[in-house]
């Protein structure tokens, strides 16, 4: 059977180049930047200062509050600037820049590559390995992990959700993952049905990924309770609220968290970073990065150092193409667009993408002709014609009641969209005056 | 880095529908309904049409380039859809200045004094089609015999629509059973053997570029259904109850302009609801006040009023009928 979420959604060329390429460990670069906002929540707080010398695997920010992570050096080395630096986002935030010497990691990692199957660690154990590791979502979110391994008072999960959908075009990391670390990403899940304390794990896979299908489910037979689910090859299936709906046919409410229907959500690869930071007490400081692009020569998947610059993966994958128009962290979906290739990736970098620049334009605007069209494709059921037609012309009290805040920023509207109308910008924009309007209502 | 890169938010990627693949769907999709106008009603149905797309794309430029000054923007396929249609709903035998007027009316009034397209509430080519109706009762209503006069124009032998001699023969009290004698079988119906519109005669071709355009999702299925459906249910009660008195609901569905309008004039992306709900109750109202004209009020045929009534509804509809949004009803299981 394969599943999928009955309302909304479009189908992308897929464009998965990458997909065939193994994982390969990056060289150590000569320096790395690691920000100290890489996750949502408050930045963390740095632990060093210029001149001194860190260990790979060394924690070097903590966390600053309850939403928010810890952070660790990537590499061995001196540090050499803590200050701000441009970042993902565009602007310029805090980081911690160290220049790298010979890998030296800090006591008591296990770096070796063999399985640890054996889980001893107590749920306490493994909600604190967690925080302490720094881990955050993964699949491009960056929501600390360790508040998603507790379910808060009063609600109860009895389900684990692990999303393996990849629905963005082009990436290829997760992918991947599943099928070079499919058992220790089983161990990870091991782990957080026993923090969670469910029962039962549905591992959905997009249908464009059999092989990873049939590497999980045959894997799955040596680890009760899970299941691996195909799913179809429709945008945005790794949605959260998609997702769940999809699975489970269970729908968030509007403004709710997935535990308000009795699940939690996790991405493959943060299961993987909680096996390592578990089993092995290896806090994030790598992960895996799909480098990918039409002209590019060799797209491939990379085990990265955070901090990286986003310019060595290219370099490794063939190199800049002449005639690129756009550098994207993340999938052409709703990845960001990067200033310049310094920039370092980090715990939500999922690929790094190259659109020609003859595709880096937009399509020309014209009116509204009301096809519709971008209606039948929103998946959280809403209007984004007027939407963007009530942001533009400012009427915040109609935006904010046809539920602007319910948009989950696919960019699916903008994409269908025949007359090339700037449905999402318009809509972030309407998100963005409405929270404020309600905030300081509540003041 | 040394060169410029683009820095915009997502997405990044787009489909490639545009307004003009759109619009020249559309043209496409009535392809096969111009090629059997021409088949039976020969270069009157040519000479229409021509006329008409060549007034309607002339008057947009003209507008656009000389009273509104912007950029015209006739490259888009829209004006050429309505000249189309306007020409559908026209006799073959009309004389060409009663089509430029149709013409200037459908784009001037019907489209460019709201603001040009997307901001029309009223299908611009029904606008054009009904004032000529209202002012030219007499060349309006009088249709050529299919066949028979390919090679005259204005001079063509003229017929009266299976549709009129229904209604004129009822109301002189002749049973149907005798009119069904007077009128074409459905076979010809179906084809488009009969007097009409240049472009409303034939069903079958009607409906292969509806299923064109549904395949090609340049509308969906919400509208045309609705209304076939309400026609056919309609209809059909009155045919069950009085099956003297009354046609039956099959005759309903194949004559006159409804297939036309139910699948390209009500489907109008700009002048039609936006969501299925809403797309429901726009074909059920338009299929209700289709037949109540027919069968009570004074024409022998209603979809263009119809039609034109509902598109004053939709915005009121637009405003009221809203899409069933995620995560509204708390359902799960
Ligand atoms: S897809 Fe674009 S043209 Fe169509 S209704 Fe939405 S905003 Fe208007
Ligand atoms: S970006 Fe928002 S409004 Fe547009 S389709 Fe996605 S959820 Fe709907």
């Amino acid at each position: 059977m394969i599943q999928t979420f009955p309302r909304g959604g479009i189908h992308p060329p897929e464009d998965k180049f990458s997909a065939g390429s193994p994982i390969k460990v990056l060289p150590l670069p000569k320096t790395v930047n690691i920000p100290l906002s890489q996750h949502i929540g408050a930045p963390s707080e740095p632990l060093v200062k210029k001149g001194d010398k860190v260990k790979t695997g060394q924690w070097i920010a903590k966390c600053k509050s309850f939403v928010s992570a810890n952070v660790h050096s990537s590499v061995t080395g001196t540090v050499t600037k803590v200050d701000k630096l441009m970042d993902s986002s565009g602007y310029k935030r805090m980081a911690i820049s160290i220049s790298t010497e010979e890998d030296q990691w800090e006591e008591g990692i296990d770096t070796s590559d063999t399985l640890n199957r054996n889980i001893v660690a107590t749920a306490d154990e493994i909600i604190q390995k967690t925080l302490d590791a720094g881990i955050v979502g993964l699949g491009g979110a960056t929501f600390p992990s360790h508040i998603k391994l507790s379910v808060p008072k009063g609600k109860t999960a009895d389900v684990l959700i692990i999303n393996g959908a990849e629905c963005e075009p082009c990436l290829t990391s997760d992918h991947r993952l599943m099928l070079e670390k499919g058992e220790e990403l089983m161990v990870g899940i091991q782990l957080i049905m026993k923090k969670l304390n469910v029962k039962k794990a549905l591992i959905g896979i997009e249908k464009n990924k059999p092989d990873a299908i049939n590497h999980l489910s045959s894997l799955a037979k040596g680890f009760g309770g899970t299941e691996v689910r195909p799913l179809k090859v429709k945008y945005p299936q790794g949605g959260e609220k998609q997702l769940i709906k999809a699975l489970i046919n269970r729908e968030v409410p509007s403004g709710g968290l997935p535990v308000d229907v009795g699940t939690v959500v996790h991405n493959v690869g943060t299961a993987y970073a909680i096996y390592e930071a578990v089993q092995k007490n290896k806090p994030l400081i790598e992960r895996v990065v799909t480098v990918t692009g039409k002209d590019l020569q060799t797209p491939s998947n990379f085990m990265v150092r955070i901090g990286t610059p986003v310019s060595e993966l290219i370099e490794a994958a063939g190199g800049l193409p002449e005639d690129t128009g756009k550098i994207i962290n993340g999938g052409p979906m709703m990845g960001k667009a990067l200033i310049n290739t310094d920039i370092p990736v980090t715990k939500g970098t999922s690929g790094i993408l190259l659109i020609p620049s003859a595709e880096a334009k937009r399509k020309p605007v014209v009116n509204c002709i009301r096809c519709t069209k971008c209606i039948s494709v929103c998946p959280m059921g809403l209007e984004p014609y007027l939407l963007q037609q009530a942001s533009e012309y400012k009427k915040w009290d109609i935006v904010e009641e046809e539920r602007a805040l319910d948009c989950m920023e696919c960019g699916s509207c903008s994409y269908i969209c025949p007359s090339g109308r700037p449905l999402l910008d318009y809509i972030r924009l309407g998100k963005s005056t409405v929270s404020k309007i309600i905030r300081s209502r509540k003041q | 880095m040394d060169k410029l890169i683009t820095v915009s938010p997502s997405p990044h990627v787009y489909g490639d529908d545009t307004v003009k693949k759109l619009m020249y769907g559309v043209v496409y999709a009535l392809l096969p309904a111009l090629l059997i106008s021409v088949y039976f009603f020969g270069i009157g149905a040519l000479i229409v049409t021509t006329i008409s797309i060549v007034s309607c794309v002339a008057f947009e430029y003209l507008i656009q380039k000389y009273l509104m000054k912007s950029e015209p923007s006739i490259s888009d396929g829209s004006a050429l859809v309505t000249g189309l249609l306007l020409a559908f709903n026209l006799p073959t035998n009309l004389p060409w200045w009663i089509i430029v007027i149709g013409a200037l009316v459908a784009i001037g009034v019907g489209k460019m004094t709201f603001g040009g397209l997307g901001n029309n509430p009223f299908n611009p080519a029904l606008v054009g089609r009904v004032f000529l109706f209202i002012s030219f009762p007499v060349q309006m209503t009088s249709w050529p015999e299919p066949i028979v006069s390919r090679l005259q124009y204005t001079d063509a032998v003229t017929g009266a629509t299976p549709l009129a001699v229904v209604k004129e023969g009822l109301s002189a009290g002749v049973p149907m059973s005798r009119l069904l004698e007077q009128i074409p079988g459905y076979m010809e119906l179906f084809i488009g053997y009969l007097p009409g519109c240049t472009g409303e005669i034939s069903a079958l071709a009607l409906l292969a570029g509806g299923l064109y355009m549904l395949t090609r999702k340049i509308i969906t299925w919400h509208i045309p259904a609705s209304i076939f459906l309400s026609v056919f249910i309609f209809t059909g009660i009155l045919w069950l109850i009085n099956p003297y008195d009354n046609a039956d609901p099959l005759f309903h569905l194949l004559s006159g302009g409804l297939v036309l309008g139910a699948v390209y004039m009500a489907t109008d992306y700009v002048t039609s609801p936006m969501t299925p709900k809403g797309m429901w109750i726009f074909g059920i109202g338009i299929g209700v006040i289709t037949v109540a004209i027919r069968i009570y009020g004074a024409y022998p045929e209603g979809v263009s009023f119809a039609i034109l009534i509902m598109n004053a509804f939709v915005p009121l509809i637009n405003k009221y009928v809203k899409p069933k949004r995620f995560g509204e009803e708390v359902k799960n299981g």
